[in-house]
């Protein structure tokens, strides 16, 4: 998925106001980073090297800085990658449950491999480290949500959802495990 | 008949309770009908801020994040000075594998965090707070935002907590996905918009913190037991669990068991008890092989560890560490060289690159395991790992050095035929390791 020639990659003025609008909850701009980066990469769905610019600037940091923050943590990318993003945790709890069996499901449905994206630039998937589901693996987030307890058939219904609505009633609400309480013995 | 009572006291839940309570649905009318935001009013209005130190000091109350260290004592380091600044953090990064607690905390009774909070920073004299949550954590983020929100309109968050005069902000933090940023000083790092890499100790950041200034970091489990503490009395507490380890404390179980789930228990509890009464034990037809007792930074144990008690000393004794409660069951299907290679898996990928013995030596760590697990391990692989290990361990800035290497000293120590076997005959002798993605 290349952006088109011409494209504009700068933050809208939109975003650069709802991340002047956190300055106040810091001593100094420089905080307000992660934040920033968050923003860039929810409206262009990666982080592009227009807005680290745009972000220095507003920051008051050097354009290196930015750069050099974006690039150490997992949620940002600095390519652009597939409308929903499927992150299949790898860790030991999600792989005692079927994590790899996971991942090779989703490999087989939707014809790629880990790390690469749908040619349509509507999936994209990649294997992550635990992310504090472990009682309820195997389990998968697509970009905000989280998708647990996961069968070849509760896959299968969450990516029809996703194609057909963008969204799936499926996802994980707050977060309450074992749900039914049985009383202490 | 005192041991009885004793018992009974202690199978009450504390922090669990509203949140299983059918129909709770934690805004902050629901809370406060079960009873919440009664004891930071009582806070304000009848201790001074050294008193609440000394209160939870009494309790005994020690931190839930890892470290097991008295939060009292802790909050006993930020000087008194009035006019320093000084700040709270609440650490709700949840990224010890295998743990699943704080994730619940946040998203089903988040004002019981919140009332805890109130009373920690008024306790250090904080005017600030940062939660810094995972960054994978969006709906919890949510649902924090959602309830200072409303504390706030309410005025128990802001200019004037409860009409007191005390002005105590709170603020949420989203992190962006890297596990060392649960590391207190990486945490200060990140909040301060830098890369997580932690910082050398001392200065601790009760003296040099958050932009330089006086921070106490706490989990979220230990702010949302202080609400309690203040309702009910530090003796009261204090009487939970054992003399050294006090209270209740959550620990998620995982792994190979019928039931996984998140269990408050009394400190003190075996793990037998845990495993089978609670989480419902093995699953059918199958034994224990393996137990890691405190998120993948504590050593394997063994089924012959299952009467060691859960409680800070008692596990350290045995070996291991309470760390952050996260419990992961395995049975007989599991190789013990795939489990160390996964989790090394983890170490490698989340190494910040600070200390050359942890970078370079987990990159070591895990392509030899990876060999060995393959079957092209070779006979002196294993004194190597050993070496290797011994120079990381307690030779970095952090504890994520200690970390890496206790899946792998403690599976030698513990299944060292086992890893003889992947050598001896060029192949994982148990299977690949991979368990199947049930169809329905
Ligand atoms: C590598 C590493 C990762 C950590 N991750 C977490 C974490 O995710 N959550 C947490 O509360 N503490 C974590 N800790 C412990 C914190 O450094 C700190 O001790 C704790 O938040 C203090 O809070 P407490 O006194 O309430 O336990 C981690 C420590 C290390 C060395
Ligand atoms: S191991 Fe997968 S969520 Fe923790």
């Amino acid at each position: 998925m290349r952006p088109y020639e011409g494209e504009c990659l700068m933050l809208s003025e939109s975003a650069k106001s709802r991340i002047v609008d956190l300055f106040p909850r810091y001593p100094d701009k420089h905080s307000v980073m992660l934040a920033a980066l968050r923003v860039a990469q929810e409206e262009r769905g990666y982080v592009t090297e227009e807005a680290m610019g745009e972000i220095a600037v507003l920051l008051e940091q050097t354009p290196v800085q930015v750069y050099e923050t974006a690039t150490f943590y997992t949620m940002f990318s600095l390519q652009p990658l597939g409308k929903h993003v499927i992150q299949v945790c790898r860790t030991l709890s999600c792989a005692l449950v079927g994590a790899d069996g996971l991942v090779r499901y989703l490999e087989q449905t939707l014809g790629i491999k880990a790390g690469e994206t749908t040619p349509d630039g509507l999936f994209s998937l990649k294997t992550v480290e635990c992310l504090a589901a472990c009682g309820a693996g195997p389990m998968m987030q697509i970009n905000d949500d989280y998708y647990e307890y996961l069968t070849g058939e509760k896959i299968d219904r969450i990516l029809a959802d996703l194609r057909r609505e963008g969204r799936s009633p499926l996802a994980s609400g707050p977060f309450l495990i074992p749900l039914l309480i049985s009383s202490p013995p | 008949m005192r041991e009885r009572e004793r018992e009974l006291v202690n199978y009450e839940k504390i922090l669990l309770k509203n949140m299983e309570t059918p129909g709770y649905t934690g805004d902050l009318a629901a809370y406060e009908r079960a009873g919440g935001y009664r004891a930071i009013r009582k806070v304000l209005k009848e201790y001074k801020p050294e008193q609440v130190i000394e209160i939870v000091k009494k309790s005994g109350l020690r931190g839930r994040g890892g470290a097991g260290f008295p939060t009292g004592t802790k909050w006993g380091f930020i000087p008194k000075d009035p006019t320093l600044t000084k700040y709270l953090c609440v650490n709700a990064d949840e990224s010890e594998p295998g743990t699943f607690k704080d994730r619940q905390l946040i998203d089903r009774d988040p004002h019981q965090m919140l009332e805890g909070t109130l009373i920690a920073a008024y306790a250090i004299g904080a005017k600030v707070v940062y939660i810094y949550i995972r960054g994978e954590f969006a709906l919890g983020a949510k649902i924090l935002e959602r309830a200072i929100a409303e504390a706030r309109a309410k005025g128990y968050i802001g200019k004037d907590v409860f009409g007191s005069g005390i002005g105590i902000e709170i603020w949420v933090h989203r992190g962006a996905g890297a596990y060392i940023c649960g590391e207190e000083t990486a945490l200060l790092e990140s909040i301060e918009g830098k890369r997580g890499l932690p910082r050398a100790k001392p200065p601790f950041p009760a003296i040099n913190g958050l932009y330089q200034k006086p921070t106490v970091v706490n989990n979220v489990e230990t702010v949302s037991n202080l609400p309690h503490i203040i309702n009910r009395g530090p003796e009261w507490y204090a009487a939970i669990g054992t003399p050294k380890s006090p209270g209740m404390r959550i620990f998620s179980v995982g792994g190979h068991v019928k039931r996984p789930g998140n269990y408050e228990v009394p400190l003190g509890i075996s793990l037998r008890e845990l495993i089978d009464e609670h989480a419902g034990g093995v699953r059918d037809g199958h034994r224990i092989k393996a137990i890691i007792p405190g998120g993948a930074s504590a050593a394997f144990f063994t089924p012959e560890h299952l009467d060691v008690k859960l409680d800070f000393e008692s596990i350290a004794q045995a070996g291991s560490m309470l760390g952050s409660g996260g419990v992961t069951v395995m049975d007989e299907t599991t190789c013990m060289v795939w489990a160390a290679y996964n989790l090394l898996g983890f170490f490698h990928h989340e190494s910040c690159g600070k200390c050359t013995p942890c970078r370079e030596g987990s990159a070591w760590l895990y392509h030899i395991l990876e060999r060995i697990e393959h079957g092209e391990g070779r006979p002196e692989d294993l004194a190597q790992l050993e070496r290797l290990c011994g120079n990381i361990a307690g030779k970095t800035v952090c504890a994520f050095g200690d970390a890496e290497v206790a899946p792998i000293l403690s599976t030698l120590k513990h299944f060292r035929d086992e890893y003889e076997a992947h050598i001896r005959e060029h192949r994982c002798p148990i299977g690949d390791g991979v368990a199947a993605l049930a169809a329905r």
